[in-house]
């Protein structure tokens, strides 16, 4: 087991410092670790969870082999020839599990921003004081835009939220944790091969949720209600000027509804199999305010923007595999985890086998399944 | 699922989107304008052929359209004015999506009718303030649908149909524009 720094090793070293879980802390096992804790409802810090996964591969008595970066993978005859920092490897299989999150994508539109502006993705953004004093342009509004976004109007800078399609999701439903019905009602179980449009439900950003102690709700009403400013995503930019879609009505529409039928689905399942009891009441959230006229442009060379953060999503690494089974865009081929050069697999990519492969209570299934085929694959 | 009769061949879309998928050149269509000056601000403007899966195509018939202004912008009102057909075209294809969306959801339709409305602060292209833009400040369409469906699936068929509108994005995002002088 090859890791590049030590174990944990992004946990440690690529997240801001407010980060939690979104998941929480009975959902977060791991196979033979349920959460044992005093706070089965909390969300995790990022020290919680580098302790987890330490506890974790001291049980599992995982051969972890760290300060090891795979520097070229490439087939082989019988197998795989691994490159690495601390030597080379021959073996027979490999699992892929470098994850989906490696690098930050940044739009073409970043270049167009002036030298005066300070620019941060959320792999290098840690806490509000690291920016300067002033306005501060957050582009995106899923999960990690909408958490920037209000750490920093509370640092007391104004903010502006840039909104393109996004999943809104209330943080608890009927008195229980949204991902409590996700796991429940059967969400998270639903099989790739189940995906109506399995392409779509691979790229779906994270939704608007935070973890907090409190078990706030994170969409953009609470932000507004902060006095972030949102804006429509942004198109373009021009002389200077930062140029935002006037369809952002529409993207609240098309969260709303989504939300709205999600809660349906939760209420039926919830009443076909007789939990009603154990619930709240059905509950139905306010349509996301729409502001009365949102901004069209910005001029960034004025002043009122000193940086801008891109929470424009992630992508992952594969500068060090040359085995030809990436496509177009980029990203791994694979079906099920199982990868179309033999003996070669991965793990840990969103809905890898199921929705809930890229939660930590996803490994354990997709991990004995992965596993099963190259068992089978050594065996032949 | 009842079969829906909307008359939008939705296979056929599905069918090409697997197509372009693996053919991104042949999805590159260019569609064409020509227009004349005829008096006044009066134009007159057609359309037949375009550019589309990789070569020439052209419409069974010319269309002919004439663009002028009202006659309280003392014109002659031969057509109407080139802002209109902006919304024209919205409106024409946001109906588009709804019926596509509607066929692929298995929605009956009975009827969609939209109305749009631009509002348009005129002070712009006369050059009496500078501070006024010359194109439309704010446009709101209006849909009435009669379906076979929850309002909340009514608007979800809204919703999506400007999430796949070409003019919808034309109009909410910008574009680059050449203009010169052949």
């Amino acid at each position: 087991m090859l890791e590049r720094g030590e174990v944990a090793n992004s946990w440690r070293r690529e997240r801001w410092d407010s980060l939690r879980l979104l998941t929480p802390n009975w959902l977060s096992r791991l196979p033979g670790l349920p959460y044992e804790g005093p706070d089965p409802d909390g969300y995790m810090t990022t020290a919680e969870v580098t302790e987890l996964i330490e506890r974790f591969a001291g049980r599992s008595r995982a051969p972890v082999r760290t300060g090891a970066n795979v520097t070229s993978l490439r087939r082989t005859d019988d197998g795989y020839h691994v490159a690495t920092s601390t030597g080379e490897i021959a073996s027979q299989t490999v699992v892929i599990a470098s994850g989906a999150c490696n690098r930050p994508v940044v739009p073409a539109v970043a270049a167009a921003v002036p030298a005066a502006v300070e620019q941060f993705t959320a792999l290098d953004y840690r806490d509000p004081a690291k920016l300067p004093e002033g306005g501060v342009l957050v582009v995106g509004a899923s999960a990690t835009g909408a958490q920037l976004a209000a750490e920093l109007a509370r640092s007391g800078r104004p903010v502006t939220l840039s909104v393109g399609e996004h999943v809104r999701l209330p943080r608890t439903y009927r008195g229980r944790d949204v991902l409590w019905w996700m796991d429940s009602a059967g969400v998270w179980d639903q099989r790739y091969n189940e995906v109506d449009d399995l392409t779509r439900a691979r790229r779906l950003p994270s939704p608007q949720l935070v973890g907090t102690p409190e078990r706030s709700t994170l969409d953009l009403n609470a932000l507004a209600s902060m006095g972030v400013e949102l804006v429509g995503r942004w198109a373009a930019a021009r002389d200077g000027q930062a140029l935002f879609s006037g369809g952002l009505r529409n993207v609240l529409a098309l969260a709303d509804l989504k939300l709205e039928r999600l809660l349906d689905t939760f209420d039926e399942w919830a009443r076909l199999h007789g939990r009603d009891s154990e619930v709240g009441p059905p509950e139905r959230c306010q349509p996301t305010r729409v502001p009365e006229s949102s901004r069209l442009q910005i001029d960034l060379r004025r002043g009122e923007i000193r940086s801008i953060v891109w929470a424009t999503g992630y992508r992952p690494d594969y500068r060090w595999l040359d085995v030809p089974v990436l496509d177009a865009k980029g990203q791994l081929q694979h079906e099920g985890g199982v990868v179309a050069s033999p003996g070669l697999y991965a793990l840990g990519l969103p809905v890898l086998r199921r929705r809930r492969s890229t939660f930590i209570c996803g490994i354990e299934d997709d991990a004995r399944a992965v596993i099963d085929h190259l068992a089978r694959h050594l065996a032949r | 699922m009842t079969t829906v009769t909307n008359g939008v061949n939705v296979q056929a879309l599905l069918d090409a989107r697997e197509a372009l998928k693996g053919a991104p050149e042949a999805a590159q269509f260019t569609w064409r304008a020509s227009a004349k000056w005829q008096e006044g601000v009066h134009s007159q403007i057609k359309v037949q052929s375009f550019f589309g899966l990789g070569q020439e195509q052209s419409h069974k018939a010319e269309s002919s359209f004439e663009a002028d202004h009202p006659e309280v912008f003392a014109a002659e009102d031969n057509g109407i004015t080139p802002i209109e057909y902006l919304i024209v075209g919205l409106a024409s294809c946001l109906i588009g999506g709804v019926a596509s969306v509607a066929e692929n959801r298995g929605i009956q339709l009975h009827s969609v009718e939209a109305t749009v409305e631009g509002a348009h602060d005129i002070r712009g292209i006369l050059g009496a303030d500078s501070d006024v833009r010359n194109g439309y400040n704010d446009i709101k369409v209006t849909f009435t649908i009669d379906a076979d469906a929850s309002r909340q699936e009514i608007e979800a068929l809204v919703a999506q149909s400007q999430k796949r509108s070409a003019v919808f994005d034309a109009l909410t995002n910008p574009t680059n524009v050449t203009v010169e002088v052949a």
